[in-house]
């Protein structure tokens, strides 16, 4: 099964993979970019604190320095493992990852006893915590690195990848709410004052296994198929498995009231199908089914209440947060607030009220930086997502292998379309839906799972940039396919 | 795959392109409709980031603000408690400000313009040094005996008022209004605590809130008398004319008669003008005000200050508290003739006339300061956040003349005589020229009557030093004699603190 991988053989890509073009690995620009996104992160600390505590301690860097460490710890790793990465990824993420700690670190200044303030240890309260989280996260994404010298090689895992998303979906809603709720959503695992969120890495294991099926798959779904209406629908064996994992995935959390997340996995499965198959026609599918499903659950809400009642209460609460904003709209109209009277150039680092926001060190900590860097600081923060963003996708452009190709540009539209929701929410584009802001938001399970995929899409980049003739003195392959999906594939006879 | 891939990367742009737009509208087109919402706690927290300055009365603090934990970093505190409570106000996080604190709330929140120069400094040095400070005329010596004396006055009223002024400058030496309340309350940061102890107060039926040194008037009783006497003194006659007296008198063509309070007061059919003050003499007064008649009487009152709306009590120049206007009603029949039974009734501070402890103070003032009535004030000086600059300091004005020196001299003879002789001994002060007028004021048949004193201190060369009046609400028998006693009380604690001040 030689054509699944034709179309990287592109003439575009075709020509890079001559061997003409001079591989460059642009590993000290990462560097360069790592210092300087550092250095934004440590004078972000030093203005926290003039504002918030009329000086700057001694200790203003600490936060900086040791997020630096870890990072530079990863760029090494980065170095010898995988020394073509895309060389922005890194400093992107660092410095996405080190304003969340310094935000964080910033809200346990504020709700700390005045006499405390100035000798807040760099590991005491949330942003502390955050920096432990991130210790371990990129040393969990260095593993990763280490262990998946090819991307193709976790292909072999996607069944097994998949079955465990749905467990890992699934284990909040089964396991008793003693175990699993907080907040009056269930979709913990808590034991012994350790927790984690499970959905978080459900996302990246069922994304493999997405693009995996996908990719096996996609003649037979791009070609076998029914005519109805116009439209060719692939055969339901063929697309069985794949859209009944999604549909266990999105009811469950449907029943978990996760309806960020279940937005999230509805995303990452269109696009997904409609990049393994290139038909709009399941874009234009998936719009109306989301957008009929949403409009079905709100007049369903309204009328019959029950289990759509929330869908309702939702959509109510966003058409005008300002009906009742004391209590349903609350945390829509803080968040506006904050927003509003961040204004275009903010109330600087420290100088805002986050403690008025709630969820401020989670789903509206966007908000929170909103009110102290205003428009500006909130464009700046919007343009290093979507450059982390389409680097991903260029990282699936670029690569030479269908599996490849999905798996990055699953998980980076998926990571732009999470900022979307949540960003979107807060800032009443789309309904508040709760949901991580990546990097930013309190919690390491989140942080954990964004780390992993930002490897995976390291690797995937790596594996895209790295010259061919470079590869053990072989000679150029463009048509080279992942060995992994060639064995025990059957083959595929098409019927009309 | 690539083409679908491009695309993806296009839709990417879109949405964050619409985030963007989105976060414009937000944050550059409803930014000041979102900053300035009702909603939006951020104002109030900025106001309680800078220290409020402090409130502070014969050198102590008596509103302060100590530093939290919570979001609100300041918290309004009143040491004093109840006994500033009138004066001061409260400043609270949800409710709407009084008193002082509402009148200087600019300049204790260091945002009045006479600051900008500090809040250029703070910019640059980098410091925070907080609001203005206001200083107060009270004496914490008067105002402690006018607090302590009317709470536990011996006939148990339970509601009441005092003041105190400096009869030479117009500047409040004590306020109290009983009873009382706890400002600290409601100035708690917890706002349902804070709106739990308003509604309480303000559902009290005694009503604590209510300013009844400045804001509330009654009938004076006798202590009008003093009006219609320097009405008297200008139309001919003189402390020793022999005025028509007598155990009862009946206007002619209606009402009832008029008696005194006791037999044994001028039963004799003619008494003096200064024994008529001194024993406190109706019938006398009810003939000498029909004599004068409506007209002049109503004049005189409103030199003295009757019938003015807009008297405040703050700074001498604008603001301050609201105070209500003393009135003298109509004092004719219902076809709009003269009805000597009103006059009567009218010239014993009875029927239709009220007046302000505060209005009562400030004759007694006028009379000891020959005729001269200042305008009363209650910030004495504004200070710099750090205390090293005077932004205002209070210049007295004279507010009106009402009287003569001249009569205003017999006036003071006479209301000396009245605490010399009369009904007034209980304000008496060794070493001190004492002189003030007793009022028993009926309200309703079935309510015990109000007790009045108003009254002045003079020092041995004559000058005068304070000046009162204390009302007591249905205080009942031996009522205006407390008055004059607390009067008494309170005038000596003045004179006892002229350096507090």
């Amino acid at each position: 099964m030689t054509v699944a991988a034709t179309p990287a053989s592109s003439p575009a890509t075709a020509g890079e993979q001559s061997g003409v073009r001079l591989a460059r690995s642009r590993r000290n620009a990462e560097l360069s970019l790592l210092l300087l996104a550092m250095a934004l992160v440590a004078a972000y600390g030093a203005t926290v604190e003039a504002n918030l505590l009329d000086t700057v301690t001694p200790d203003f860097w600490m936060p900086a320095a040791a997020l630096g460490v870890v990072f530079l710890g990863l760029h090494l790793v980065i170095r010898f493992l995988a020394p073509f990465a895309d060389p922005a990824l890194l400093p992107a993420v660092a410095l996405l990852n080190g304003l969340g700690v310094g935000f964080l670190r910033r809200i346990d200044l504020g709700e700390a006893p005045v006499a405390d303030r100035e000798s807040l240890a760099t590991f005491a309260g949330q942003g502390g915590r955050q920096l432990a989280w991130t210790l371990a996260s990129v040393i969990l994404a260095a593993v990763l690195l280490a262990v998946m010298r090819d991307h193709r090689s976790i292909s072999r895992y996607a069944y097994t990848l998949g079955l465990a998303g749905i467990v890992l979906v699934m284990l909040p809603a089964v396991l008793p709410p003693s175990i699993s709720e907080r907040n009056g959503a269930r979709l913990w695992i808590q034991v012994a004052g350790f927790s984690i969120q499970p959905g978080e890495f459900a996302k990246l294991a069922l994304l493999v296994f997405f693009a995996y099926y996908l990719v096996r798959k996609r003649e037979v779904l791009s070609l076998a198929s029914r005519r109805f209406l116009g439209i060719d629908f692939p055969r339901g064996r063929d697309l069985g498995p794949v859209v009944g994992v999604w549909l266990i995935s999105v009811l469950v959390l449907v029943f978990e009231k996760d309806l960020g997340t279940s937005l999230l996995y509805f995303g990452m499965f269109v696009v997904t199908l409609y990049i393994a198959t290139e038909r709009v026609s399941w874009l234009l599918i998936g719009l109306v089914l989301f957008f009929g499903g949403a409009y079905l659950a709100y007049v369903l809400g309204e009328t019959v209440g029950g289990p759509f009642a929330n869908f309702y209460l939702r959509a109510e609460i966003w058409l005008d947060p300002f009906a009742d904003p004391t209590d349903k709209g609350y945390q829509l109209v803080q968040g506006l607030l904050a927003l509003g009277t961040g204004g275009l150039f903010g109330a600087g680092p420290g100088g805002g009220q986050p403690g008025l926001l709630p969820e401020v060190q989670n789903d509206f900590i966007f908000a929170g930086i909103g009110e102290e860097l205003g428009l500006f600081g909130l464009s700046a923060l919007l343009v290093v997502y979507l450059l982390i963003v389409e680097r991903g996708l260029r990282a699936a452009l670029a690569v030479r292998d269908s599996f490849g190709k999905l798996l990055a540009g699953g998980l980076a539209f998926t990571l732009g379309l999470q900022v979307f929701v949540i960003v979107g929410g807060i800032s009443k584009l789309i309904p508040l839906t709760g949901q991580t802001t990546p990097f930013l938001s309190a919690g390491g399970s989140s942080l954990m799972a964004n780390w992993l995929l930002i490897a995976v899409l390291l690797r995937v980049s790596d594996g895209a940039r790295r010259p061919v003739t470079g590869a053990g003195g072989k000679a150029p392959r463009p048509a080279a396919g992942p060995p992994e999906q060639l064995h025990g594939a059957p083959t595929e006879v098409i019927k009309p | 795959m690539n083409a679908p891939l491009r695309r993806v990367g296009v839709v990417v742009m879109v949405l964050f392109g619409l985030l963007f737009a989105n976060l414009n509208w937000i944050q550059a087109y409803k930014a000041d409709e979102y900053r300035t919402s009702d909603y939006n706690d951020r104002v109030q927290v900025a106001d309680y980031k800078r220290k409020r300055g402090n409130i502070e009365a014969g050198g102590t603090a008596v509103a302060t603000s100590k530093e939290t934990t919570g979001t609100l970093k300041f918290l309004r505190t009143y040491p004093g408690g109840a006994e500033y409570a009138h004066v001061l106000g409260y400043k609270p996080v949800n409710l709407s400000d009084q008193g002082i604190e509402r009148v200087e709330n600019d300049f204790l929140a260091g945002t009045s313009d006479q600051l900008i120069g500090d809040r250029l400094k703070d910019m640059f040095t980098g410091d925070d040094s907080g609001g203005g400070n206001v200083l107060l005329t009270l004496s914490k010596k008067a105002q402690d005996a006018a607090y302590n004396q009317l709470r536990n006055n011996q006939v148990g009223a339970k509601k009441g008022a005092a003041i105190a002024i400096d009869p030479r400058t117009g500047a409040v030496q004590a306020l109290v209004s009983m009873p009382s309340f706890d400002p600290n309350p409601l100035a708690s940061h917890d706002t349902t605590e804070a709106a739990a102890a308003f509604n309480k107060l303000e559902q009290d039926p005694a009503g604590p809130l209510k300013n009844r040194a400045l804001s509330e008037t009654l009938p004076p009783g006798s202590t009008f008398k003093i009006v219609v006497a320097a009405a008297a003194l200008e139309n001919g006659i003189t402390k020793t004319t022999q005025i028509p007296a007598g155990p009862s008198w009946t206007p002619p063509t209606s009402g009832s008669p008029i008696r005194n309070a006791e037999a044994s007061i001028c039963p004799e059919p003619k008494v003096t003008l200064l024994a008529a003050v001194t024993e406190s003499c109706n019938t006398g007064f009810a003939q000498l005000g029909v004599q004068l008649g409506a007209n002049v009487i109503k004049e005189k009152a409103r030199q003295f200050g009757f019938e003015q709306e807009d008297l405040t009590v703050g700074e001498l120049g604008e603001g301050g508290l609201p105070t209500a206007a003393s009135r003298t009603g109509t004092i004719q029949n219902a076809d709009g003739g003269d009805d000597p039974a009103a006059l009567a009734q009218s010239s014993i501070g009875q029927r239709d006339v009220r007046m302000t402890p505060l209005e009562g103070a400030m004759i007694a003032a006028s009379v000891a300061h020959n005729g001269s009535q200042m305008r009363p004030y209650l910030v004495r000086q504004l200070l710099a956040p750090d205390r090293t600059t005077s932004y205002y300091t209070a210049k007295a004005r004279e507010l009106r003349q009402p009287v003569s020196p001249q009569v205003a001299s017999d006036l003071r003879d006479m209301m000396v005589s009245v605490v010399q002789n009369g009904t007034g001994k209980k304000a008496a002060i060794s070493g001190y020229t004492v002189g003030g007028k007793t009022g028993t004021a009926q309200s309703a048949p079935d309510r015990p009557d109000h007790g009045w004193f108003i009254g002045f201190a003079l020092d041995k060369n004559g000058t005068p030093i304070s000046a009162v009046c204390v009302m007591l609400e249905q205080a009942g028998p031996g009522g205006s004699a407390e008055a004059a006693r607390i009067a008494g009380q309170i005038m000596k604690a003045a004179i006892a603190d002229p350096g507090g001040r």
